[in-house]
């Protein structure tokens, strides 16, 4: 049954920083970046900052992982004069895409008219999200995890990678292919962190850091910020540029996945997966759409791994081939219009190769593809999806949908 | 490319916590004893051990002694002490562990060489001082290679 929600809001408005390797951001401060990632995506979708009255976070309102983004500050800093709505999804980066609901909620309940979602993050020395489980002092239940030494989600990750690969023969060359195909999408993009192709020889030389994954399987650490500005389609008509439609949004995820960033409890067959069948059963429930109506797809990609088993939990691929679907070329942007069941992914480079905003990146990509001002556009670009996680739930993914 | 032997993390550098749902996992290690968390009124087995069953919600549970043995589920290899960043190679490992189907433990393997690990390996209990006085299980082989 079709959403009751469908089409009635949009995102109108996106903004960004410029985006800094790990730490580079300095003496720059978490609200100086935030602010200037809401003020460009104000003035993308043509309000005033004095017009924001809502705020949808993820990620429990964080800011990495030690920072915390507060309203009350937010407003003080900008001048923001009345907030209607205030909220958060809860856990981490699974609700990068689905805090465009969090905002729908908002809107559709009248609390408010323009909902800012805001991600910044700055990773100092003691910030570092990449070995956010080690540096962490044990809690009763981390103690069933960190002495184990896997200190990061990578780490945790690698697990899956390798349990994929003894069920269904999935290789390291299909992980290479997800990294080499969305570096292709960095070039002609200035702010990418990594612009150079990447070759099969800097990929296999390249140390590893938990076996399956190299360190090129990992994302990037980067300091930076990124704002949408969501709104009633309605009100979308009197904004910049054409709307982009939030057609179908869903965010949560089963029991069997769970903590599965802290935990490891899973069976097959979701110990090698996602996590996302069930937010992605639910966006085709939502649209009567499916993953073949995708016109590209920008898959949270904090580790390569997991785009694969993405693909499949969203149903680009049967579960278990997502190596022969990488494999194919499938996924690449140039093989858009060329190899069958096509569907390029991370037009943008995504967290790997362009940037790492915790997953709001995937959500600008996705606006600029169904507005048609994409560095990369793909042609007549009616659907795009996005999604935030695997991790520990709820993870979340968005239909946009060309006005 | 060979990883050469795999080594249980130096105890001096491990520390837990516990609470009044976890101590008896704990206690028993304390003792070399393998347990898990069971519910005491439908006999489901989770880890970690939590307040309520989640198959039937009751706050019963029982800690039977394990066999200590177990299968590898999955597993990584790493080459760098979590503590200073040194060289190091240690294999973090999901072990489905034996008498309680198939409930995971996350441990270390040692006593082999990384390069040897597979997923559905038999292991054995292993036991390494941490500080405060715990020990913590880890596996290895349960037949040397």
């Amino acid at each position: 049954m079709a959403w009751a929600h469908q089409d009635k809001t949009a995102i109108v408005g996106i903004g960004s920083t410029d985006y800094y390797r790990r730490g580079k951001s300095w003496p720059r401060t978490i609200n100086d970046m935030a602010g200037e990632a809401i003020i460009k995506a104000c003035k993308d979708a043509g309000i005033a900052v004095t017009d924001l009255d809502g705020f949808a976070y993820y990620s429990t309102a964080g800011a990495g992982y030690k920072d915390k983004f507060d309203t009350a500050s937010l407003m003080e800093t900008l001048g923001i004069p009345h907030v209607g709505f205030s909220a958060s999804l809860t856990s981490g980066g699974g609700g990068a895409s689905g805090a465009a609901g969090l905002a729908t909620a908002g809107l559709m309940n009248e609390d408010c008219k323009y909902v800012v979602t805001v991600m910044a993050l700055q990773q100092l020395p003691e910030h570092r999200l990449g070995v956010v489980f080690g540096a962490s002092a044990p809690t009763p239940e981390n103690s069933f995890l960190q002495p184990s030494g896997l200190v990061g989600p990578g780490h945790l990750m690698s697990m899956l990678a390798r349990r994929h690969m003894h069920l269904y023969g999935t290789t390291r060359d299909a992980f290479k292919e997800i990294v080499q195909a969305t570096r292709l999408n960095t070039q002609g993009r200035d702010k990418a962190v990594r612009k150079n192709p990447l070759s099969d020889d800097e990929y296999w030389g390249s140390p590893m850091l938990a076996d399956p994954l190299c360190r090129l399987d990992f994302c990037l650490e980067t300091d930076g910020a990124v704002a949408i500005i969501t709104t009633t389609t309605d009100r979308a008509k009197d904004c910049r540029h054409p709307p982009a439609l939030i057609h179908g949004c869903a965010h949560g995820g089963a029991r069997e996945w769970g903590r599965a960033f802290a935990w490891m409890g899973m069976q097959d067959p979701d110990f090698a997966s996602s996590g996302h069948k069930f937010v992605a059963d639910r966006l085709w429930e939502q649209t009567g759409l499916t993953a073949r109506d995708m016109d590209c797809a920008q898959i949270y990609d904090h580790f390569s791994c997991m785009v694969l088993m993405q693909l499949e939990d969203y149903g680009f691929c049967e579960k278990g081939e997502g190596n022969d679907y990488v494999l194919s070329g499938a996924i690449r942007y140039a093989n858009r219009n060329s190899v069958t069941g096509a569907c390029p992914v991370n037009t943008h480079g995504g967290n790997l190769n362009e940037a790492y905003i915790i997953g709001l990146t995937h959500v600008t990509e996705a606006v600029e593809q169904v507005r048609g001002d994409a560095i990369h556009q793909v042609e007549d670009c009616e659907f795009a999806l996005s999604s935030g996680g695997p991790a520990s739930l709820p993870v979340s993914g968005l239909i946009l949908r060309r006005a | 490319m060979a990883y050469g032997p795999a080594r249980a993390l130096p105890g001096k550098n491990i520390k837990i916590s516990t609470n009044p749902d976890t101590e008896p996992f704990w206690l028993a290690a304390k003792e070399r004893r393998l347990t898990a968390c069971q519910c005491g009124n439908c006999g489901h087995f989770r880890m970690p051990p939590s307040p309520y069953c989640p198959e039937c919600r009751s706050q019963d549970k029982v800690w039977p002694d394990l066999p200590g043995t177990g299968e590898v589920f999955s597993f990584a290899v790493c080459t760098r002490n979590p503590a200073d960043g040194s060289e190091y190679v240690y294999v973090p490992v999901v072990v489905a562990l034996d008498g309680t189907n198939g409930v995971h433990l996350v441990t270390n393997l040692y006593a082999l060489d990384a390069d040897d690990v597979e997923i559905g390996m038999k292991v054995k209990v292993g036991w390494n001082p941490i500080q405060d006085g715990w020990v913590l299980p880890i596996f290895e082989p349960a037949e040397p290679a």
